[in-house]
């Protein structure tokens, strides 16, 4: 994986030391809080409910031991013990003490790591598919180009003060992990009539208050350009975009509004303009950062068969690891989703101990999935008895990947100042009642936010919840047919809403119509909805 | 109804309530400010030291003051998915 270079180390370093006078300055009143509170936010520092919340930049969701132990560092040291893993990709602390921070992060640069672009309307994290490398199903591995793009938007200068904050995934498999129909920007790696590798163009996707599914703006983008065309879309945006109404600020609004064909017209145009200026990288460039993510060698004559003769084990095998590409090896997810915990949850005591998993059995990688879960990417299949044995005494051996009780939740109103209403009790109290269930259910998707803004992915759950507020009450309401895949598509809102038991009940309801519709066991949820419409769950959940 | 005055400590950025001769991280220590909230609002912003500085209605009960709002009684307590982290204001399970 990419290690810094010393300028990457120096720009960290420097803001490590510009922060720590900052923040010395605020404590002793010599700037106002007006004056400091952009300045805490660039460094994805936020005053949330009971205290300051840091968000850290995980860069498309990999980490080594050496990070991620330094994570469960911060939660002991900093925080109350644990973490909370993003739909980002990113880690979240929620119990942060603004004089202690200078020293917090000297403690993340020292292991490559910083909290940047994590708040403002930037260009955040850059994130992509957590089975990068990995997956049999890839054209390439997408995080070279995640990683450039992450340093060319690194303090940059025109796009640090964007309309509205910006997110960009990349993917190199046309099996969507990183829900790239779902950003700002998504890239997917395809080739060309010659076999060569380039990147189509998606602009204008995102969930939040106006959910919409990105357009594809070139079918074709040869890797030397992208860098050059990327900031051309930028550009375009920035120029155009709404800054005179939050809600209408993200580009998906002003591609929605000029029409894909005008914004990918305008884009080229100022692409033209600016392709000669030599803003692309030379290759050689391109080829020093992919150095960094030259494939493990694994032995490919690694035993495929392994004994499979504990039925729990054999369970968790089949649901929680995929196919590797390089025979005898599988991917392995470790769900952060045990009925009843809070999604995306980790102990200091448990990421500790997935870092010491990842050293000794995955090539010293670990990555961080926007479903709220880690992957040990690269394990050797007569490995995996040892893991699951190690995970089972930590309490991470769910074997409920894609199924109902792996639920994405925001934090809600258990933490967060933005939300209406707490998501969290309503994640817990779903895990609990249906995981029982969930192995006959298959695939099933609920995603939950707290507020509109929709950090819960909602508008992209099979089954999705919003909580709102009714007047200073919690009130939830339930959208069916949503995907963040390939097949993506955007929920839609059943009907009126529920008190906390009430949308408990309805998804209840609505799983058991499911059930008696279905074609068959292998039909999705989402199939099953998508072919019958809305109708026969409105029936089923409100008479 | 009751008003009570609450904010965020800059340094820690703990949430505090105003007992009238300073603050305290327990809900059962405010005062009721009324009429004298916006007052002491405009004295306390100022001197910089509070943030989010609000006042926020709650009722009298026999077990102290109970916020209007979800949002407040959160606040007041802690997450209530983690009860071990709970402040002594309301019941957890009463948010």
């Amino acid at each position: 994986m990419y290690r810094y270079d010393e300028f990457d180390q120096a720009i960290v370093d420097a803001r490590v030391a510009e922060f720590r006078d900052q923040v010395a300055r605020r404590l002793n009143n010599e700037i106002s809080e007006e004056a400091f509170k952009p300045l805490r936010l660039m460094n994805g520092i936020y005053l949330q409910l009971h205290a300051y919340m840091l968000r850290v930049a995980i860069p498309y969701g990999t980490l080594d031991s050496r990070q991620l132990h330094m994570l469960a560092h911060i939660a002991r040291r900093y925080d109350r013990g644990y973490g909370h893993f993003t739909t980002r990709q990113n880690i979240q602390y929620n119990w942060m003490k603004l004089e202690e921070m200078p020293d917090l992060l000297a403690d993340l640069a020292s292991v490559e790591m910083h909290a940047f672009q994590t708040s403002g309307n930037c260009i955040r994290n850059i994130s992509s598919d957590q089975f990068a490398a990995a997956a049999a199903d890839e054209i390439a591995d997408p995080r070279p180009y995640a990683e450039l793009l992450r340093q060319w938007s690194t303090l940059h200068p025109e796009f640090s003060f964007l309309p509205r904050k910006f997110k960009i995934a990349v993917t190199g498999s046309t099996i969507d992990r990183a829900a790239i129909q779902l950003h700002d920007i998504g890239l997917e790696l395809v080739h060309g009539a010659e076999g060569e590798i380039g990147l189509k163009v998606l602009v204008g996707g995102g969930m939040g208050r106006t959910p919409l599914l990105a357009h594809v703006i070139r079918e074709f983008l040869p890797v030397a350009d992208y860098l050059s065309y990327m900031e051309a879309i930028l550009r375009v945006y920035n120029r155009h975009g709404r800054r005179d109404n939050i809600y209408k600020a993200r580009i998906k609004i002003l591609v929605n509004d000029l029409g894909p064909a005008e914004f990918a017209r305008q884009v080229e145009e100022e692409w033209a303009a600016l392709k000669p200026l030599g803003l692309d990288p030379p290759p050689s460039e391109l080829a020093r950062i992919a150095a960094h993510f030259q494939p493990p060698v694994l032995d490919a004559d690694a035993p495929v068969e392994i004994d499979l003769s504990n039925p729990e084990f054999a369970n968790w095998v089949a649901v929680n690891t995929h196919p590797h590409k390089v025979p005898g090896h599988a991917i392995v997810t470790i769900s952060l989703k045990a009925p009843g915990e809070i999604p995306g949850d980790a102990s200091a005591d448990q990421m500790d101990l997935i870092a010491d998993l990842a050293k000794a059995h995955a090539q010293d990688e670990i990555r961080v999935t926007h479903a709220q879960n880690l992957v040990l990417p690269h394990v050797r299949r007569d490995a995996l008895f040892t893991i699951w044995q190690a995970l089972k005494g930590a309490g991470l051996a769910t074997a409920n990947l894609d199924r109902a009780s792996d639920i994405i939740s925001c934090p809600g109103l258990d933490y967060c100042t933005l939300a209406n209403a707490r998501s969290i009790p309503i994640a817990q109290k779903l895990a609990v009642r249906l995981a029982p269930q969930e192995a006959d259910l298959g695939e099933l998707k609920i995603k939950i936010s707290g507020c509109i803004n929709g950090c819960g992915h909602h508008h992209a759950g099979h089954i999705g919840i919003l909580g709102v507020d009714r007047k200073g009450e919690e009130n939830y309401q339930l959208l069916l047919g949503g995907s963040g895949a390939e097949d993506a598509s955007l929920a839609k809102i059943l009907g009126p809403g529920f008190d906390e038991n009430g949308i408990v009940t309805a998804v209840e309801k609505v799983i058991g119509r499911y059930q008696s519709l279905r074609s068959g066991p292998g039909e999705r949820f989402l199939d099953t909805y998508r072919r019958v419409g809305a109708e026969p769950f409105k029936e089923a959940v409100y008479g | 109804m009751p008003r009570l005055l609450t904010g965020n400590r800059v340094e820690t950025g703990d949430v505090i309530w105003w007992t009238g001769d300073g603050w305290s991280l327990h809900l059962k220590d405010a005062i009721a400010v009324d009429d004298s909230g916006e007052a002491l609002i405009a004295q306390f912003s100022p001197q910089e030291r509070i943030n989010d500085l609000a006042l926020i209605d709650a009722d009298p009960s026999d077990a102290g003051w109970r916020p209007r709002t979800t949002r407040e009684r959160v606040r007041a307590v802690g997450p209530s998915v983690r009860p071990d982290f709970a402040l002594p204001s309301i019941p957890v399970e009463s948010i």
